[in-house]
This record gives structure tokens, C-alpha cells and sequence, in this order.
């Protein structure tokens, strides 16, 4: 059995950590190691290279490589209504909320396939408020964006999707929102009459909109802690005063200095809301 | 060999019944941290932990993203999460696809673990009817770990240990019993 040499690989992981940066924009100096470290290696293995120097190599030489590497570092998977006491509590606790705003700005931020984009429009219809609605759909990998936008799933995840739907008081049957055909389903193109997606980085770019609500599931466990609090940073800076961040049902802000500045809505589902009053200044 | 640091289970169909016995035997005090990945854990339903904090002599927790593996703590793996060790120890979580169709997945745990603990890790497969962990478990012997095997003829399942017997091989394959008895002395030998 070969023995495997951590420090070895350690060097090849940041050269091509560095490659990417410097060649390409992308950078992954933040994110949490031990699964960027996995992805690597799957890509090593889906890519046949042997090493991760290899990839590098074709990182550096071949120009289009890059895009099969964001594709692969960055994570297209999700459900409709995954967790669905969070997507019953944003219909129940969060939207009667919301609806006292005349015009409604959601940004959905790492939005991936955009399944929880479709998820959300339908829980927005659903209530009577998508109409005065814009959602944002932020995501920094093009290709997941581009099936975000096509809205198109594989037809097994359906029936799980449903219980998802109901389990979250859904009022219809979720097959009302999208097309069957062959394996697939598609999603009602009119969901995404009031969606903008677009290419955002949460490592670089800075805040685009001033929003009322902000989801960003599972996207912050992969990022070290420098990088979640700069984050957290621009979610606390995009939201209004009074508006909402949603996060990961396992993701909480134990440890972020922004913490001061949020009050769990419900902490157990991890709903927060921006304090109206700023924690730090104010009180002396 | 190296001193022990950190032990990690992992478990699939029929692991609720061997945990309880092995989890039972792990005698505190326990100087390091055992870390438990098994598919029966249901999403949502959470009732893992509880089960094996009745049976079990040590603290039985679920892995907390971000904070420190603790000795003397059993640490479960979360419901709907791959658990990840990092190097410095503390936990992480991830949402990458499922690996043989489980979510966690053994062999994420194990192979992290083995890259954070090196020869200071002991990776202990019990049984189950999958292939997960066969992978992990080799990635902690080329990491100079330890593997530890259930023999598979007394495995409810007998699925899992004979993949990581075929592909990892195994520096001990014990019947359940003698399992813990095992880990106990390594975790005290110097």
C-alpha cells in the first residue's frame, strides 16, 4: 500500500490554490481546507491527472479548464423546500413580516441549481406577495447558474421534492409548478418572472442591493472563518434594518463578530433578523 | 506504533446494536475523542444520540461545526451532513453529493480524519450493507493509521467490513466483543 505524503500534497494544494487565483480571479485561499481538499482530489480522479500538480499544469495552459474546475469546487447540490420546517416558518413567521415593505427585495445568495430559488417563488406566490417581489439569484459558478435558470431537475427528485412542499404547508400539489417529461421535470417559467440571476462572488464582490431578506443555506460551512465573517459582513451590510437572514439549519453565528448585530427570530432553524438598533455605537 | 489520538466508527445497517455494546464497553477516562459516522442517522429525526447516550459511559454529542473534537467525548455525525475533521482538529460540515448514496458518508469522515490525525488515528468499521468507508479506511493505513475491522462472519450486515477488508485489508479483524476491549488499551498506551 502506497504511503501518502500530507506535506507533499499540502504544497501541490497551494500552488494550485495559487493558480487559480492569480491566473484566473478565483480565489479559494479562504474556504474551508479539508473539503476543498476532497474536491481537489475528486477532480484529480475525474480528470485522470495522478496529481494535483497536473491539474495545476492544465489550469495554467488551457484557458477553457477553468470552468470544468469551478464546476467541480463548487457545490450544485440541493432540494426543493430542503428542511421544510424553515421554508414553513419563512411562510408562517417571515412573510407576514415582509409584507408590511411595499416593494420586497430577496436576495438568494450561492444560489446554485436553484432549487430553493423556485422554492421560494412558490412560497412567495403562494402568499400573495410575489408581485411586489424581486429576487436576486447570486451564484459564482456560470454553469450552475445556467441550470438555475432553466429550471430543469431529474424526475426522481420529485417525489421527495412533494413530501418537501407539503411538509412546508404547501397549498397545491407541487406538480401544479412544473412540466413532466421523459426523466425530467421542468419548473413553471413564470417562477422566474421576478428573478434576476447573476454572477456573484461572496469571496470578492461586494453588495449589490438593499434587501428585506437574505438566504444563504449551507454555503458558509464551506468557508474558514475570516471569509464567513466577511460574509456574514455583506449579508448584516445589504439587509435593511428589521429585514432577515436565513441560514443553514446546521450554520449559526457562534462565532462571527456580526452576531452583535442579529437577533435569532428563531434560533433553532436559524432565522435572524437585523437589529434595528446598531449593537457596538449608540449607548455611550 | 504511534500514540493514539482519535478513534472514528463507522456503522451502517445493524450499527445501532453494535454500537450499543462497543459504547457501552469504551470505559472513561477516555483520553481522546471517538468519533461516530452512521447512515441510520435519520434527517431530522435526531434520534441517534439519544439512544446511545443511555447506554453509553461517555458523553454522547452531536459533532458541532467549527468546535473542537473533545477527549473523552463521543461525537455523532449530523443528520443530512458529511462531518469533516479538519487539521486543527475542530469539525466541518459539508452538502457535497452523497457518497454510495449516504449522507454522511463514512468515507468523507474517515479520510479527513486520517489527513488531521495521521499514525495517531484508529478507524474501526463495523457493520453494514454498503461500500462506504473501504476507501476511508485505506486512507487512514496509508496515512500510518490503524484499522480495525469487524469480523464479518458475526456482522449483522456483513457488506461493509468485507469491502474494507477487500480493499483496505485490516491490522485487526475482531468479533464485536473484542472490539472495545482493544481501543481501551490502545487509548491508554503511551
Amino acid at each position: 500500500m502506497d504511503r501518502i505524503d500530507p506535506a507533499l500534497e499540502d504544497i501541490e494544494l497551494e500552488l494550485f490554490v495559487r493558480a487559480l487565483r492569480q491566473r484566473h480571479g478565483y480565489d479559494f485561499g479562504h474556504y474551508a481546507p479539508a473539503s476543498l481538499r476532497r474536491r481537489v482530489r475528486q477532480l484529480v480522479h475525474a480528470h485522470d491527472t495522478g496529481t494535483i500538480s497536473a491539474l495545476t499544469g492544465r489550469l495554467l495552459h488551457e484557458p477553457e479548464f477553468v470552468f470544468e474546475v469551478i464546476e467541480g469546487l463548487s457545490v450544485p447540490v440541493s432540494d426543493m423546500f430542503r428542511d421544510p420546517p424553515v421554508f414553513r416558518a419563512l411562510r408562517e413567521q417571515v412573510l407576514p413580516l415582509l409584507a408590511s415593505w411595499p416593494r420586497i427585495n430577496i436576495w438568494q445568495a450561492g444560489c446554485a441549481s436553484g432549487q430553493e430559488v423556485y422554492s421560494l417563488a412558490i412560497l412567495l406566490e403562494e402568499e400573495g406577495l410575489y408581485d411586489r417581489c424581486q429576487i436576486y439569484a447570486t451564484d459564482f459558478n456560470p454553469a450552475a447558474l445556467r441550470r438555475a435558470q432553466e429550471g430543469i431537475y431529474p424526475v426522481r427528485a420529485a417525489q421527495a421534492w412533494s413530501r418537501n412542499y407539503q411538509e412546508a404547508g404547501g397549498r397545491h400539489s407541487l406538480a401544479d409548478y412544473y412540466s413532466a417529461r421523459y426523466e425530467f421535470i421542468k419548473l413553471d417559467q413564470r417562477l422566474r418572472r421576478n428573478v434576476s440571476f447573476a454572477n456573484h462572488n461572496l469571496v470578492t464582490d461586494k453588495v449589490f442591493c438593499e434587501a428585506q431578506l437574505v438566504l444563504c443555506r449551507n454555503v458558509l460551512i464551506y468557508f474558514a472563518n475570516p471569509l464567513q465573517d466577511r460574509v456574514l459582513g455583506l449579508f448584516r451590510d445589504s439587509l435593511v434594518r428589521g429585514g432577515f437572514l436565513c441560514l443553514g439549519l446546521r450554520e449559526s453565528l457562534d462565532f462571527a463578530p456580526s452576531a452583535a448585530d442579529f437577533t435569532a427570530l428563531d434560533a433553532d432553524l436559524r432565522i435572524y433578523r437585523r437589529n434595528v438598533f446598531p449593537a457596538s455605537d449608540g449607548a455611550a | 506504533m504511534a500514540r493514539l489520538e482519535a478513534i472514528v466508527i463507522g456503522c451502517s445497517a445493524g450499527g445501532l446494536g453494535a454500537l450499543e455494546p462497543l459504547l457501552r464497553a469504551l470505559a472513561p477516562p477516555l483520553p481522546l475523542p471517538v468519533i461516530v459516522c452512521s447512515h441510520s442517522a435519520e434527517p431530522g429525526t435526531g434520534l441517534l444520540g439519544p439512544l446511545l447516550a443511555r447506554y453509553a459511559r461517555l458523553p454522547v454529542r452531536e459533532a458541532r461545526e467549527r468546535w473542537p473534537a473533545e477527549a473523552g467525548t463521543i461525537h455523532l455525525a449530523p443528520a443530512g451532513y458529511h462531518l469533516l475533521i479538519e487539521r486543527d482538529r475542530c469539525f466541518a460540515y459539508s452538502v457535497d453529493e452523497p457518497v454510495h448514496y449516504s449522507r454522511p458518508s463514512i468515507d468523507v469522515l474517515f479520510e479527513s480524519a486520517a489527513d488531521a490525525y495521521g499514525a495517531g488515528l484508529a478507524g474501526v468499521m463495523l457493520t453494514g450493507a454498503s461500500p462506504d468507508g473501504a476507501k476511508g479506511l485505506m486512507r487512514i493505513r496509508q496515512a500510518g493509521g490503524l484499522a480495525i475491522v469487524q469480523d464479518p462472519a458475526e456482522a449483522l450486515a456483513s457488506a461493509m467490513p468485507q469491502a474494507a477488508l477487500d480493499q483496505a485489508g485490516a491490522d485487526h479483524c475482531l468479533p464485536l466483543a473484542r472490539i472495545a476491549p482493544l481501543l481501551n488499551e490502545l487509548a491508554h498506551r503511551e
